[in-house]
């Protein structure tokens, strides 16, 4: 690493400066909601097998909760109905339930508050900035959109769902909670990908489940805002936790709104938590102010 | 122009390595759809090609299933990840009359319109092994016969001399493809060590006629007449008498 470039990525953590001015918990509210929400969620689905209690019943690809309320994941739905199969009633509801929820919470909501895999990809991340690994093939981000037509394309092709045969996403939630088999290596490489061959390669560049849902909240209410960019110092420090660097610029620097109105955005609020100056807050997609 | 030209750089990359992607998938789509069909699918399962697009993996057919019959393929199984089976021989199905699997499963990759678990066909029995099932042999094993939801229409013992001892009958396991559902007990209880009455998907049990192919009998019984002159007459060719 050279001079300017190790000025450029200081070894500390992106949140240090935030734990010395807002103390420890501050500095990892949003972290730790977004992992108890994470875990909250794979608990109901695990509490059944485990313990007994069957609250919630299947697992992301299609639920049942209390008996009653079923949701499915409208991108598995997508897929089936792309394959020329006319989903039954109780998916489709399913997955118009939850396509209305993140197309309002922000559709990659689902990558940074529930799904599995972010648990994964973050674990990579963050030993890549503790290990310093810097030099790395980097992918487009755009291959995500790519990957995401030829999911559906190749189902359509092939009358089948052709994406679960591989999806690491649906293989790590069903394999934790109906068993892995060999699962855990489909896992393992993702994780192996983020950490030595590229950063943040799965979640960011990949996933056509992301890319699903980011178009789905491509007009989503919440979203996190720079309301109080006058107030940044420069420290560059939400770029190198952001999962998404390249949303923050046009809110943070740019002069029309303040929030970030990029779809790839996760509304995961690791911005929010490690801004020293208290920036960034959650608001809706209209406030535009400044302050 | 410099901007406009990375942009074009870049979604040529994205796009190329989606199509890679994309490529590698299909091969492997392509290579697992050509293995034969091993699993015996829940009842009302759809055709295995369609039930591959229908299928969301969710498992609320497993969670029903009171008996813990069905499964969901893991990694490594054979079966295409994610999808339930159930192997007869670990637990087979016990045919519950209200069909709760059906029910849960909310794509509709079990067919709804299925009402009576006797219409079920989730594979059907074959006798493997004639060589060593014991009723082959002249013995009265019959179990698979009397654990048979269906005894007496879906397995049936049918009657045959026995040449060895020349005196007694055997007795012949006979599955019937019109009435077993492949629930799989027969396969279960079957004494030996390795079952010699097995059920296969319908795929793998069962031949096909040829599509032009008609039987003169059945299309004599459907006409009501024969087809053709009753009884052709054929010239009689004998050597020649000298
Ligand atoms: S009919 Fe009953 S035993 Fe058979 S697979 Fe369905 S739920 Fe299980
Ligand atoms: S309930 Fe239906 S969609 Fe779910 S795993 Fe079973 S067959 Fe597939
Ligand atoms: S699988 Fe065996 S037990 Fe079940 S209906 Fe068929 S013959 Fe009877």
């Amino acid at each position: 690493m050279s001079r300017a470039e190790a000025a450029l990525h200081p070894p500390h953590a992106p949140a240090a400066a935030a734990v010395a001015a807002k103390g420890l918990l501050r500095a990892h509210r949003w972290l730790l909601l977004r992992r108890t929400s994470q875990f909250a969620a794979l608990a109901l689905f695990l509490a059944g097998p485990l313990a007994g209690i069957w609250i919630v019943k299947g697992n992301l690809a299609s639920s049942l909760t209390l008996e009653v309320l079923p949701l499915s994941d409208p991108y598995a739905v997508l897929q089936g109905l792309a394959a020329g199969h006319l989903m039954a009633a109780s998916a489709l509801t399913g997955a118009a339930i939850m396509a209305v929820f993140y197309a309002i919470a922000g559709g990659r909501a689902y990558c940074a508050w529930v799904c599995p895999v972010n648990v994964v990809t973050d674990t990579a991340a963050w030993l890549r900035r503790r290990l310093g690994l810097r030099p790395d093939i980097s992918l487009p981000r755009a291959t995500r959109q790519w990957l995401l037509g030829a999911t559906l394309a190749l189902a359509a092709a092939t009358g089948a769902i052709v994406w679960e045969w591989v999806n690491p996403v649906s293989m790590l939630h069903r394999g934790l909670i109906f068993g892995f088999g060999l699962a855990w290596a489909v896992v393992l490489a993702v994780f192996v990908l983020d950490l030595l061959v590229s950063a943040r390669a799965w979640c960011g560049h990949l996933c056509p489940m992301g890319a699903f849902y980011a178009l789905l909240g491509s007009g989503a209410l919440l979203r996190v805002s720079a309301r109080s960019s006058s107030r940044c110092d420069d420290c560059l420090d939400c770029y190198r936790a952001c999962p998404e660097p390249q949303v923050i610029q046009p809110a943070l620097k740019g002069l029309a709104s303040p929030v970030i109105g990029s779809a790839a955005c996760t509304n995961c609020g690791r911005c929010i938590d490690v801004c020293s100056q208290d920036v960034f807050r959650f608001a809706i997609r209209f406030d535009q102010r400044r302050d | 122009m410099a901007a406009r030209r990375q942009i074009l750089q870049g979604m040529a990359g994205a796009a190329g390595c989606a199509a890679l992607a994309g490529l590698g998938l299909g091969l492997y789509a392509q290579q697992t759809r050509a293995l034969p069909v091993r699993a015996l699918r829940p009842p009302g399962a759809q055709p295995e090609e369609k039930f591959l697009g229908a299928c969301l993996r969710c498992g609320l057919c497993v969670r029903a299933c009171p008996y813990k019959t069905l499964r969901l393929a893991e990694l490594g199984d054979g079966v295409v990840s994610g999808t339930p089976w159930f192997t007869a021989r670990r637990i087979p199905c016990e045919m519950c009359p209200d069909i709760p699997c059906v029910k849960a499963c909310p794509s509709g990759a079990l067919e709804p319109s299925l009402q009576d678990i006797d219409r079920a066909r989730m594979g059907l029995a074959v006798i493997v092994d004639q060589e060593n099932c014991l009723n082959y042999q002249g013995l009265r094993c019959d179990v698979c016969y009397r654990v048979c939801p269906l005894i007496g229409k879906a397995i049936t013992l049918e009657l045959r001399h026995n040449e060895r001892t020349g005196k007694h009958a055997m007795f012949i396991p006979t599955v019937n493809s019109n009435h077993c559902t492949g629930c799989g007990k027969c396969e279960r209880a079957c004494v030996l060590e390795e079952a010699a009455i097995k059920v296969l998907p319908l795929k793998q049990a069962k031949g096909e006629l040829g599509r032009h192919y008609r039987l003169g009998w059945k299309e004599k019984e459907k006409a009501g007449r024969a087809l053709g002159p009753e009884a052709l007459e054929f010239p009689i060719r004998r050597p020649e008498q000298r």
